[in-house]
C-alpha cells in the first residue's frame, strides 16, 4: 500500500510540473500568474491539511520536497553548464557547499547578534562584483592582456575589496549589535519578518558569492581543455570539502565546528521560500536559453570553431555561463541549508558531486525538463520510495539503493543514452513568444524524432 | 602583378603583405600577397596542400601569422581574435562543413546575427522591450535570408537531417548573417554533384551582386573557378605561382605544370 502511494505521488509531482509548465505557457500574464499561485497553493494545502492519520505530504515528503527543490536548483545549474554550454564540470557541488556555509553563517551570526557576518560578505560580494565588473570593461578595451595577468589583477581586486568589506563590517557591528540582542534575548532587528528578509538577503548574497568565487576560479581553469576541466573542477570539490573540514582550525570559522558539522541554523525555508527560489532559477534559466543569448550558448557546445567564426567570443561566454551556473548552485545551497539546519562536511564530499551529474544525464542533456523531473523523480524514488521499500527487509538494506541506482543509470546509458527526454521541453519551457507577431518558433515534430534516434 | 585598378579608383578591402606561416619546421605558406578591391570576386586555386586554407585560417585569425601583415580596410587584423575579426566584417565557410548539428536551421542562421543583435544577457532575462523588438527583427531578418537561400520551407528541421546542398545553403546564409564585408568561401563545391554545382554557381554570382560583396573563395574545381572568378590567384607549396583572369591562368605554363607535371606543360607548350 505504501509503496502504492509513492508511485503514485512520483506521478502526481511529474503532472504537477507538466500542469504549472503549461499554464505558465499562457499568453496572459494574469493566467499566468494565477497558476503560479494556485500551484503553490496545492502543495501548501497537501502539506498543511490533515484527514485523521492521513496526510497527503507529511513530515518526511516535506523533507524530500525540500531536497528535491534545492537538487533541482544545482541539476539546472550543472545543466547549464555541462548540457547546453558542453563543459564537463564536477565542480558544481563545491559551489553547492559554498552557498551554503555562506548563507548560514549569515543567518547564524545574526541570530546571534552578530551582523558581521551579513554585513563583510554584503560588502565584500558588493565591492568585489563592482571591481570585477570595472576591470572586465577595462579588459575588453584593452586587448591582447594575457589570462593569468588578467587573473591576477582580478584576485589583487578582490582581495583589496573583501579587506575593505571586513574593516567596514567591523565598524558597522558595535552599532547595530545592541538592537539583534542574544539567542536567548532577542532584540528588535531579530524579529520574525526580519529574520525572514536577511534570510532571503543569505541566499542572494550566497549566490552570488559563489558566483564570484566561480569567476575566479574558471578564468585560468578555462585555458585547459575540455577533459582537463572537469578534472580541475573536481579538484575545486575536494578544495572546499577540505575547507570545510578545516573550517574551525585553518580557517578560524568557530561557528563552523569543521567536521563536526555546524548546528543551530535557523530552520527558515519554507514551502513557499523553496517554490519562489526555484520558481527564479527555472524562469532566468529559460529566458537563457530561448534567447539569442542562449543560442550562442548552444553554438559553443556544438562547435567551438564554427562559434568562433560567427564572432562569439567563446572563452567569455564559457565563464559567463559558469558563473551563472554556481549563481544557481549557491542559491540552491542557501536554501538547503536553512531547510536542514544542520551542515555536515560529508554531505559536500566529492563522491556526493556526482549526484547532480547523474540526474543532468538521467533526465537529458540539454533538457531543462528532463533535469526538473529527474531531480523530484530522484529525490522520490531513492529517498522515498526504494529507502520505504529496503527497510522492510532489514536495517542495513536501505544501503542498497546505492548499489540499484547505478545500475538503474548504467540501463538507461544502454537503452536511451540521450536521457530519459531527451532534449524535449514542456510548455513555457519550450516555446519562444515574441509579443508583436507571434512568430512561433520550435523544431518540429519529426525533426525532433530524428533527433532522438541519431542522439 | 596584382591587377590594375579599374576606370574608378577602388578601396582595397584586403591588403595581405608577406604573410609567412611556418608550422616547427614546416613552411605552410611564404611571402604570400594579395590585394582584393570593393566588389571583386577572387578566387584562390593550388593543388592539394599548397597553403590555400592556411592562408583562410590566418586571415580569419584561427591561426597567427609569424610574418607579415593582414589590413582589412587599412586597419592590421594580425594577431586579433577569430571573433574579432569577423565582428570586423570578415565572415567564412568551412571546408568540411561546420554547421550547429542539432540546432534548427533557423537557429543556425540567427546565431550569425545574435553577436551583434543590440541586446544583453539582463534583456534577455527579463525578456525587456529591446530584447523583444531586437529578437523581432532578427528574426524576421533570418526569415528573409532563409528565403533569399529557398531554405524558407525547412527552417524548422535540425541541420543534420538535410541533405548536402542544403547544408552548404545554410552555411552560405548564416555566414552572411554575420553581414560581411567579405566573405570567404572554403571549397564551396567540395562533395557537389554537377547539377547542385550549377546551382551554386548562380548563388555565389546572386549573393555577391544582392548583397554588394567581396568575395575570395579557394577551390579545387576548375569549372566553378573559370565560371565564378574575375581574378585568380593560383598558390603552389606555401607561393603564389601564378596571378591573372581565368584566361591568362589557363594558359600560364607554371601553372599546368603544378596540377600535371612537367611534361604536361611542356606538351602543352
Amino acid at each position: 500500500m505504501e509503496i502504492f502511494i509513492s508511485i503514485v505521488k512520483i506521478a502526481l509531482i511529474i503532472a504537477y510540473f507538466y500542469g504549472l509548465l503549461k499554464v505558465m505557457d499562457h499568453s496572459s500574464i494574469w493566467v499566468k500568474i494565477l497558476g503560479i499561485v494556485v500551484a503553490f497553493g496545492i502543495v501548501q494545502l497537501a502539506l498543511s491539511l490533515q484527514f485523521g492519520d492521513f496526510q497527503v505530504l507529511n513530515a518526511f515528503d516535506n523533507g524530500l520536497l525540500m531536497q528535491a527543490c534545492t537538487m533541482t536548483m544545482v541539476a539546472l545549474g550543472l545543466n547549464l553548464i555541462y548540457g547546453f554550454n558542453g563543459q564537463f564540470s564536477l565542480g558544481q557541488w563545491g559551489f553547492y557547499g559554498l552557498g551554503a556555509y555562506c548563507a548560514a553563517d549569515i543567518t547564524f551570526r545574526w541570530a546571534r547578534g552578530d551582523s558581521r557576518g551579513l554585513f563583510v560578505v554584503g560588502f565584500g560580494v558588493l565591492f568585489a562584483g563592482l571591481a570585477i565588473w570595472t576591470i572586465f570593461k577595462m579588459l575588453e578595451k584593452n586587448r591582447g592582456v594575457p589570462v593569468l595577468s588578467a587573473f591576477t589583477l582580478y584576485l589583487v581586486a578582490v582581495v583589496a575589496s573583501s579587506a575593505v568589506a571586513v574593516v567596514l563590517g567591523n565598524l558597522v557591528n558595535p552599532v547595530l549589535s545592541p538592537l539583534l540582542g542574544t539567542i536567548s534575548e532577542p532584540g528588535i532587528l531579530n524579529s520574525q519578518i526580519v529574520k525572514e528578509i536577511i534570510f532571503f538577503l543569505a541566499i542572494v548574497l550566497a549566490g552570488i558569492f559563489a558566483a564570484e568565487v566561480s569567476f575566479l576560479f574558471g578564468l585560468p581553469v578555462f585555458t585547459l581543455g575540455s577533459d582537463y576541466f572537469g578534472i580541475a573542477t573536481l579538484g575545486f570539490s575536494i578544495v572546499v570539502y577540505t575547507l570545510m573540514n578545516n573550517s574551525d582550525t585553518i580557517l578560524g570559522f568557530t561557528e563552523m565546528k569543521g567536521g563536526r558539522g555546524m548546528i543551530g541554523i535557523e530552520k527558515t525555508t519554507t514551502w513557499f521560500w523553496a517554490f519562489f527560489f526555484l520558481l527564479v532559477v527555472i524562469i532566468v534559466m529559460r529566458n537563457l536559453i530561448n534567447s539569442g543569448i542562449g543560442r550562442m550558448i548552444k553554438a559553443v557546445r556544438e562547435d567551438e570553431t564554427a562559434a568562433l567564426a560567427m564572432g562569439i567570443n567563446v572563452a567569455n561566454n564559457k565563464l559567463i555561463v559558469f558563473v551563472i551556473g554556481s549563481l544557481f548552485a549557491g542559491i540552491g545551497g542557501g536554501v538547503y541549508a536553512h531547510y536542514i539546519g544542520f551542515l555536515s562536511p560529508g554531505t559536500f564530499s566529492f563522491i556526493n558531486s556526482f549526484n547532480p551529474l547523474i540526474i543532468v544525464v538521467f533526465g537529458g542533456l540539454g533538457s531543462m525538463t528532463g533535469t526538473i523531473t529527474a531531480s523530484f523523480g530522484w529525490t522520490f524514488f531513492l529517498e522515498g520510495l526504494l529507502r520505504n521499500l529496503l527497510s522492510g527487509l532489514g536495517t542495513e538494506a536501505p544501503t542498497w539503493r546505492f548499489v540499484l541506482y547505478p545500475i538503474a543509470l548504467l540501463l538507461l546509458m544502454l537503452l536511451r543514452p540521450q536521457g530519459l527526454l531527451g532534449t524535449a521541453e514542456w510548455g513555457f519551457l519550450k516555446t519562444t513568444f515574441l509579443k508583436s507577431k507571434k512568430i512561433k518558433i520550435e523544431p518540429s515534430e519529426a525533426a525532433l524524432a530524428g533527433k532522438g534516434e541519431a542522439g | 602583378m596584382t591587377h590594375e585598378p579599374q576606370s574608378t579608383p577602388q578601396a582595397s578591402v584586403l591588403d595581405i603583405k608577406g604573410l609567412t606561416k611556418f608550422f616547427g619546421g614546416l613552411r605552410a605558406v611564404h611571402d604570400f600577397n594579395l590585394t582584393i578591391y570593393q566588389g571583386d570576386l577572387a578566387g584562390l586555386i593550388g593543388p592539394n596542400g599548397a597553403g590555400k586554407t592556411t592562408v583562410f585560417n590566418l586571415i580569419t585569425g584561427l591561426y597567427t601569422p609569424s610574418a607579415g601583415d593582414i589590413c582589412f580596410e587599412n586597419e592590421s587584423i594580425a594577431g586579433f581574435e577569430p571573433f574579432e575579426i569577423t565582428m570586423k566584417g570578415i565572415s567564412r565557410t568551412f571546408q568540411n562543413i561546420r554547421l550547429f548539428p542539432t540546432l534548427t536551421v533557423i537557429d543556425n542562421v540567427r546565431i550569425g546575427f545574435d553577436p551583434r543583435a543590440g541586446y544583453n544577457m539582463l534583456d534577455a532575462i527579463i525578456r525587456s522591450r529591446r530584447y523583444d523588438r531586437n529578437e523581432q527583427e532578427l528574426t524576421e531578418k533570418a526569415i528573409d535570408f532563409l528565403e533569399i537561400m529557398h531554405l524558407e520551407n525547412i527552417r524548422n528541421e535540425l541541420v543534420k537531417n538535410l541533405p548536402y546542398g542544403e547544408q552548404r545553403r545554410v552555411e552560405i546564409a548564416r555566414a552572411l548573417a554575420c553581414q560581411p564585408h567579405l566573405l570567404l568561401l572554403d571549397e564551396p563545391a567540395a562533395g557537389m554533384n554537377p547539377r547542385e554545382i550549377v546551382q551554386l554557381m548562380d548563388l555565389i554570382h546572386f549573393v555577391h551582386d544582392r548583397f554588394d560583396l567581396t568575395i575570395l573563395l579557394i577551390e579545387h574545381q576548375m569549372r566553378v573557378v573559370m565560371g565564378v572568378c574575375e581574378h585568380i590567384t593560383v598558390m603552389d607549396f606555401g607561393e603564389v605561382i601564378a596571378r591573372g583572369d581565368p584566361g591568362q591562368i589557363q594558359q600560364n605554363e607554371r601553372v599546368i605544370e603544378a596540377y600535371l607535371g612537367k611534361g604536361a606543360a611542356a606538351h602543352a607548350a
